[in-house]
């Protein structure tokens, strides 16, 4: 019995050989690309938004990529054995696509010299760590345009997941969507303290509703906040991805991550040799940060609104979209009345990244 | 106001049923930490009960009998095997967190219908007081009749003071003929099926989900939530009230710009149980036992 199996054995391995070399060929050319997702795509937010972007590679580079995808990797020690792990497998790129990620990243690329990385919104960089990001905020103030509009109680309700720079500037911009609207409305914004929490996203929501919100925004993943929303009759944005599936009568529309040609494009350079970070200071030349005008960010349909709400929302769009309207142009004060910037100025990136007030239309102060 | 108020009684009421069953298990001497994992596993049961039959009230049973069930490995390991109680209960929460995230991952990202409200009628035109009592769902009214008649039960009928008196002392309750273990077994089979309920009514009311983990530490405030309570029913229930009040008051404190830190309210309920706890100790050595004097001690039966 053993012996036959043994010929069997032999006999498929000899059969099976000239495929292998065949395919060791095409492995030569092929680049190992690998993923680190905070949650599994499940999440029909931000990770899924990664899904659809690794999706794109796929179809882009066909056999020519093998992609590696570790899904629920917790932000912190976790993250730097799973992140080591890939690049000991021989992944040439790894993107991890947290913030809470930066660290390990860092961390894993000293280790690795020669892997690429490319971590998703952060701020720190390396010879071989660049960065991706986008401009969610731009999305955000066409938010604040259709909120400031469509809002009867002039309350928004906003859940932000932590008091960052990168949250904030997108409650800053969605102020100053409303406030070229709509003079009176207010934002107050609760804090999470997570990015994914369905229980406490749905908690915030039902606060804020109560409080007499009755547009909602968020900067956490899930579409918790949406599916309340529905169910008490508000109205509110999706994030990350379309979520009109889980609130038809609540999405006015949602903000969409386009990740697919950010990683095409790395990818092409990193197989044309062309990867680069540059010697200079933090390494700006690895900085990527596209938003409307390079489609990393797309808006999905406006529904549930009025057409001249919808067409006054396309207009802040293409106004973004062109560089005729910008955003954080002065004159900006605090909420507090304190001057921010005088009047013909506009803040440039370091400035937004340096973000840790309110401008005027939200209300409160940001946590220390 | 009226829809804050709705929302915190809502928010109490997975607690609130945990809280119940552990409640009857510690009164009958045993103290089972695997409250969470208990909740966990109720709740992903109940969701994918409701994908699968597409009926709301099928979450409520399966939920239960899910807690019914995983209440069964704590039972057989503490009760007829004689381990530790504590590493028991930590094991379990342990073991459901992982076993649920394994069960629940399809169920990743799809939405259920959430249970029904019913208006009981006449009483729910009461102006305010009707529309926030009386128009919830039907786990709502069930937690809430369960906790009186556990009440009752434990203080009047004969099986509560047995119950009582299995877990003042086993020995003696045993001496007398009573069945310590399976007086154990079936009060520990309760708890895990108000457990289950509980996490059911997560993803059946609160929020219409799966995500791994989802309880969030809900058992363990129902666990302090019990000690809070010096185990008195009715004392129980206004600690779900005040626990879930201050869960939704970190919240309404940041949307009113109240002047101090979020992460304070979230310790309130465990600092609130600390001192209760104290409280209880200072009362204990005067004499008045409320504690159940044989909580946690394994019954070895030729003893």
């Amino acid at each position: 019995m053993y012996k036959r199996f043994m010929k069997l054995i032999t006999f498929l391995s000899i059969l099976i050989t000239p495929f292998l070399l065949v395919n060791t060929k095409a492995l030569a050319k092929t680049t190992k690309v690998g993923f680190v997702y905070l949650t599994t795509p499940g999440d029909h937010g931000w990770t899924y938004a990664h899904e659809i972007g690794k999706q794109m590679v796929e179809k882009e580079f066909g056999n020519k990529v093998k992609i590696s995808v570790v899904e629920n990797v917790p932000e912190g020690p976790d993250a730097t054995r799973v992140i080591r792990e890939l690049a000991k497998q021989g992944n040439e790129i790894i993107f991890t696509t947290s913030f809470g990620y930066m660290e390990p990243t860092l961390k894993v690329a000293k280790e690795f010299p020669n892997v690429k990385f490319e971590h998703i919104t952060g701020y720190k960089r390396s010879k071989n760590v660049a960065t991706g990001n986008i401009r969610f905020y731009e999305g955000r103030y066409v938010q604040g345009v259709v909120a400031g509009l469509m809002t009867k109680t002039n309350k928004i309700g906003y859940i932000g997941a932590y008091p960052i720079s990168e949250v904030i500037m997108g409650i800053n911009a969605f102020a100053q969507g409303m406030r070229s609207v709509n003079k009176k409305a207010t934002i107050s914004v609760i804090w999470a303290n997570t990015w994914y929490d369905p229980v406490k996203e749905a908690d915030a929501a039902k606060v804020h509703i109560a409080e007499g919100a009755d547009i909602l925004a968020q900067h956490t993943d899930s579409p918790a906040m949406l599916q309340i929303a529905e169910k008490k009759g508000a109205l509110g944005f999706g994030q990350s991805t379309d979520m009109g599936a889980f609130a038809p009568k609540a999405q006015l529309f949602a903000s969409i991550n386009n990740w697919g040609p950010y990683y095409v494009e790395k990818i092409k350079q990193l197989r044309n040799g062309k990867w680069n970070t540059g010697d200079g200071p933090n390494h700006w030349p690895g900085n990527t940060w596209g938003g409307m005008s390079t489609d990393m960010l797309l808006l999905s349909e406006f529904k549930n609104m009025p057409s001249d709400v919808a067409a006054k929302a396309k207009k802040a769009h293409d106004g973004i979209k062109s560089g005729k309207i910008k955003i954080f142009a002065g004159p900006l004060k605090d909420n507090s009345g304190k001057e921010i910037l005088a009047s013909g100025k506009e803040l440039d990136d370091g400035a937004l990244w340096g973000m840790n007030y309110y401008l005027d239309g939200v209300t409160g102060k940001v946590p220390k | 106001m009226e829809s804050l108020l709705i929302t915190i009684l809502v928010t109490s009421v997975p607690i609130l049923l945990a809280g119940t069953g552990e409640l009857i298990a510690e009164k009958s001497g045993v103290l089972n930490l695997g409250v969470e994992g208990m909740m966990l596993t109720g709740a992903v049961a109940a969701l994918g009960s409701v994908l699968i039959f597409g009926n709301p009230l099928a979450g409520i049973f399966f939920g239960a009998l899910a807690g019914i069930l995983i209440s069964l490995i704590f039972s057989f390991f503490t009760i007829f095997l004689m381990t530790n109680q504590v590493a028991t209960g930590l094991g379990l929460t342990i073991f459901a967190t992982g076993l649920t995230g394994l069960i629940g991952e399809p169920f990743v990202g799809k939405t259920i219908s959430s249970l029904p409200k019913i208006d009981i009628i006449f009483l729910s035109d009461i102006p305010f007081l009707g529309s926030i009592f009386f128009k919830h769902d039907i786990l709502f009214y069930i937690s809430i009749l369960l906790i009186i008649a556990v009440h009752f039960f434990l203080i009047k009928s004969r099986y509560g003071i047995i119950i009582r008196a299995v877990g003042d002392n086993h020995d003696s309750a045993h001496s007398i003929g009573y069945p310590v273990k399976k007086i154990r077994l079936l009060c520990v089979g309760f708890g895990g099926m108000c457990a289950g309920m509980g996490g059911a009514y997560i993803p059946l009311v609160l929020t219409p989900h799966w995500s791994e983990g989802m309880t969030a530490g809900k058992g363990w405030i129902a666990l302090a939530l019990v000690v809070f309570a010096s185990w008195l029913p009715f004392r129980l229930l206004l600690g779900a009230l005040i626990f879930g009040g201050i869960t939704i008051l970190q919240f309404v404190g940041q949307a009113r710009g109240w002047p101090f830190p979020s992460q304070f309210l979230n310790m309130l309920p465990y600092l609130v149980t600390i001192i209760a706890l104290s409280i209880i100790s200072i009362k204990t050595r005067s004499g008045n036992t409320l504690v159940p004097s044989s909580l946690g001690k394994p019954f070895l039966e030729n003893n």
